[in-house]
């Protein structure tokens, strides 16, 4: 028997977007349960270091949310999906404000406002911050009015969990759909192995990521891409899976702490990037569109920290993927540190005071992992796989899925907010600004259907189970199709894959060789299976995984394989150049077979079809927030003359 | 680049009970706890329970005992063991164990939801908040905790004291109510709640007699004792000289253990 319950909303996930979309939803009248696979208040955002992008305006009076959004578009090379960035840039104040009053303790100006720093890619200081440390702060702030609103339900009702309820150490496998709407979820209890169901008419995917399907990456355990299979699972689309942000700045060395991030407030608040002889290199990697707005000069770029509206930014502070290809450069070129990355360093360039107290978490990180002591030597970095632009194809305004009514997106999972690459900061701001509005919209979508529950279908539970339980019985099955596998060895070999041909420089024969190795892999992890039973199991709750890590690297490989330009976090070696007839070209990923349900099992033909269509032309009065000489240089001829 | 064969004992077992297994592990250069671990997942025992996310001492869920002494897995590097020192990786033991390095840390989450949250002053809109920065430095060092329940752990109060949980909230929470206290807009008073006096008889921070243990295992290295519990408890002594106050205290209740 599998425990059936009934909720009006199912958040899974318990990240910021997550958490917000929870307390929106709740707020709104639905009873709200959220499914998280680690400990409440463990999520992946308190790893977020920099800060949350909001044009508040308290430290250059000249930012608003024209300027913000104009910034988001340049990073996302014009491929994001407008609306959403529009919404973004005019949301995000009132969702950082709002903080304040839950509880959240930034940082402060002089007169007492929430400070804001610099960051890559935006024109002013933006990030309302708390040292290096904004993420726990954003968790702990939401993670903390969650309980508030336990508490009021508590003196209401006597029970906490009333209309709010963390399910925590669980894991999701399914979305059960009755018909074409959203059903419920069908998912285990780390701890026990034990089976569930969540009856309810609105779903809120809010997952997070996919990085840890490669080698070397910022992301943690969790970041297995169980939102973007789910979705695709249940019949959603998934959009530009091809670009995936490879973080400039992760530790090198020593090796196993290769790939943890190196805040980019270090390069915000002064620090520089060094080749092995000591030159500032990133003036070399200005790119032609960006040529008018970074300093030329170490002088002119030093005098901007002090003086911003008479001197322009210093290239270090370029969007994510720039720097991160300028470092791969030198690196190859050999002019690389010793432990392969380049130098960025701080200690010549703040009294050690300051550095301890603006960057305490990096000071810490590195004195504590690799002995080496920020305020008096340079740092070794090179880029890490940190965040996937590309995910679920949603509805700018409702954050609702397409396709499948009562699924709605949020944060890292939804696809088209950053385009192409996504600035520094802009993460915790969508997080915030989308987690509401998809808590809001399945908040009113599932009070629409009160009268009329979807049905849950018993076969589509039992299949679910039987697909949960296969890991016990591969080893046993079928000898005939080979020796069981080690689900470890199974997730080394992806992630070697991934880094090595899919990663930050890309290729179509590496590409294609990826393609048949995930259809080998594929194959080979029907066979994943596990010892010892079902109670807080490790090796079958990476067996399970490894579906979700499966479908989505096809994704970004077919996809990547697809896109025949360098744009953003894709670039292609064998097509250098950005094209301006990609810009306005999206790239849909849907599941070949969606009635095939289980893996399939032969290798040359893969599961993901792929589809491309034209967005929607950019509204005019957004256009206009940009100079005609700036447009020409992304958009199409065709779109230039509308 | 050096390798060497490490001994580890790791408790393996579950809520009937277990002990002790032995290992031998490859270790490499620069590598941490958390990182054998995973080694044995990988290579010899791929149902080993462990909680873990971020791998960076920043998300507070790796904790365990090493040699006895809480800590966090992925921030102990291997460096500061002797090689031929046999290293004991046990599950944090004041809360129940799960299943081998895995224990239910439910107590923890049933003490934050009696904290009473922060209450927003009246008449200050979003946006509206003014602190300066000298009046949050303090909640904000408490804000850095990672809730790693290091702290909650090493506590001698409730570590080998199951019948003292009910009445103490532990280091880390009554942290949480000094860091609200000290909040420079928090409206509880205003609200009729006062905090140093819950604190007192509600989260039992007359337990505490401050030998400093919680700040010792603080990964974040706040000081738990000194910034956070005494000055709650100088806060709540002023109050107790009120006699009102301190009759009422004395009504109905006994005095605490600490």
């Amino acid at each position: 028997m599998v425990d059936r319950q009934e909720w009006d909303v199912v958040v899974v996930g318990a990240g910021g977007a997550g958490l917000r979309a929870a307390i929106e939803a709740r707020e709104r009248g639905a009873r709200t349960a959220v499914i998280c696979k680690s400990l409440f208040g463990k999520a992946h955002t308190v790893m977020a270091e920099g800060g949350i992008a909001a044009a508040m305006g308290n430290v250059n009076a000249g930012d608003n949310w024209q300027v913000h959004f104009r910034d988001t578009m340049r990073g996302g090379k014009f491929l994001n999906q407008w609306r959403m960035a529009e919404l973004h840039a005019q949301e995000a104040p009132q969702r950082v404000w709002e903080l304040e009053t839950w509880g959240a303790l930034f940082d402060r100006t002089k007169d007492g406002r929430i400070s804001q720093r610099n960051f890559g890619g935006h024109e002013y200081p933006r990030l309302a911050h708390v040292g290096d440390r904004t993420g726990l702060e954003l968790i702990r702030t939401l993670q903390q009015k969650i309980v508030a609103l336990q508490q009021e339900d508590f003196r209401e009702t006597g029970d906490y969990e009333a209309r709010l309820k963390v399910f925590q150490e669980c894991t999701v496998t399914r979305v059960l759909k009755d018909g074409e709407r959203v059903s419920g979820v069908f998912g285990y209890e780390r701890e026990s192995g034990r089976f569930f169901v969540l009856e309810a008419p609105a779903v809120v995917i809010a997952t997070g990521g996919i990085g840890k399907s490669f080698k070397v990456t910022s992301n943690s355990w969790e970041y297995t891409g169980d939102g973007h299979a789910l979705a695709l699972l249940a019949g959603a689309p998934l959009l530009n899976m091809e670009f995936v942000q490879f973080h400039p700045t992760g530790m090198v060395w020593p090796p196993s702490v290769k790939g943890i991030l190196v805040t980019e407030s270090v390069r915000g608040d002064g620090g520089v990037l060094r080749d092995s002889g000591g030159r500032r290199f990133m003036f070399d990697y200005v790119p032609d569109v960006f040529k008018d707005k970074y300093a030329e000069s170490e002088e002119e770029a030093d005098r901007w920290y002090d003086d911003p509206d008479h001197n322009r930014r210093p290239p270090e502070l370029l969007p994510r993927d720039e720097v991160a290809r300028a470092i791969n450069a030198e690196v190859k070129a050999g002019r690389g540190s010793p432990h392969g990355g380049v130098f960025l360093d701080v200690s010549t360039r703040m009294p050690a005071e300051v550095i301890k107290r603006r960057l305490p978490s990096m000071y810490h990180q590195f004195k504590e992992l690799a002995d080496v002591d920020i305020t008096a030597e340079p740092m070794e970095v090179g880029p890490t796989c940190h965040y996937v632009m590309g995910g679920i194809a949603v509805d700018s305004d409702s954050a609702a899925a397409r396709g499948v009514p009562g699924l709605f997106a949020a944060g890292e999972v939804a696809g088209g907010m950053h385009g192409s690459n996504r600035l520094g900061g802009n993460s915790l701001s969508d997080l915030l600004v989308f987690g509401r509005r998809a808590g809001w919209h399945a908040a009113e979508y599932a009070s629409g259907r009160a009268a009329a529950r979807p049905r849950v279908d018993d076969a589509q539970i039992d299949a679910a189970a039987a697909e949960a339980l296969r890991p016990f019985s591969a080893e046993s099955g079928e000898p005939a199709e080979g020796p069981p596998e080690n689900p470890y060895t199974l997730h080394q070999e992806l992630q070697q894959t991934m880094n090595d041909l899919v990663g930050i420089i890309r290729r179509e024969p590496e590409m294609k060789q990826a393609l048949e190795k995930l259809g080998e892999l594929r194959v080979r992890a029907r066979r994943a299976g596990v010892e010892g039973h079902r109670q807080f199991n490790p090796g079958w709750h990476l067996a399970l995984d490894l579906r979700n890590m499966l479908l989505v690297s096809e994704c970004v490989a077919r996809a990547a394989l697809e896109r025949t330009e360098s744009r953003g976090g894709h670039t292609r070696e064998d097509h250098a150049a950005m094209d301006r007839a990609w810009r306005n070209v999206n790239l849909l990923c849907a599941l070949t077979d969606p009635t095939g349900g289980l893996a399939a099992t032969d290798p040359v033909r893969g599961q993901i079809t792929l589809a491309r269509e034209t967005t929607e032309p950019i509204r005019p009065d957004l256009l206009a927030l940009f100079e005609k000489e700036e447009l020409v240089k992304y958009l199409a001829e065709e779109e230039l003359y509308e | 680049m050096s390798s060497y064969e490490a001994r580890f004992k790791v408790w393996r077992g579950d809520v009937e009970g277990g002990g002790l297994e032995d290992f031998a592990v490859e270790v490499n250069d620069g590598e941490v706890v958390l990182d054998i671990i995973h080694r044995l997942q990988a290579t010899q025992a791929p149902d080993l329970a462990v909680r873990w996310n971020c791998k960076a001492g920043k998300c507070g869920s790796c904790s365990a005992e090493v040699n006895g002494r809480p800590r966090l897995m992925c921030m102990t590097r291997m460096s500061v063991f002797d090689r031929d020192e046999t290293i004991t990786v046990t599950p944090l033991r004041a809360f129940p164990v799960i299943r081998d390095l895995v224990t239910d840390v439910g107590f923890n989450y049933t003490k934050a939801r009696q904290v009473p949250a922060f209450v927003p002053p009246e008449g200050l809109g979003p946006g509206e908040y003014r602190m300066m920065q000298e009046d949050v430095d303090r909640s904000q060092e408490f804000r850095k905790c990672i809730e790693c329940f290091l702290c909650q752990d090493t506590c001698h109060v409730v570590r080998d004291h199951e019948e003292n949980k009910p009445a103490f909230a532990g280091p880390r929470f009554l942290m949480r109510v000094a860091e609200l206290d000290m909040h420079p807009l928090d409206a509880a008073e205003e609200a009729g709640l006062d905090r140093r006096r819950t604190a007192q008889d509600e989260h039992g921070l007359g337990y505490c007699n401050i030998t400093k243990c919680c700040t010792e295992v603080c990964p974040e290295g706040i000081k738990i004792t000194d910034n956070a519990l005494i000055p709650l408890k100088e806060r709540t002594v002023d109050r107790k000289y009120d006699p009102l106050v301190w009759l009422g205290s004395k009504i109905g209740r006994r005095s605490s253990a600490g």
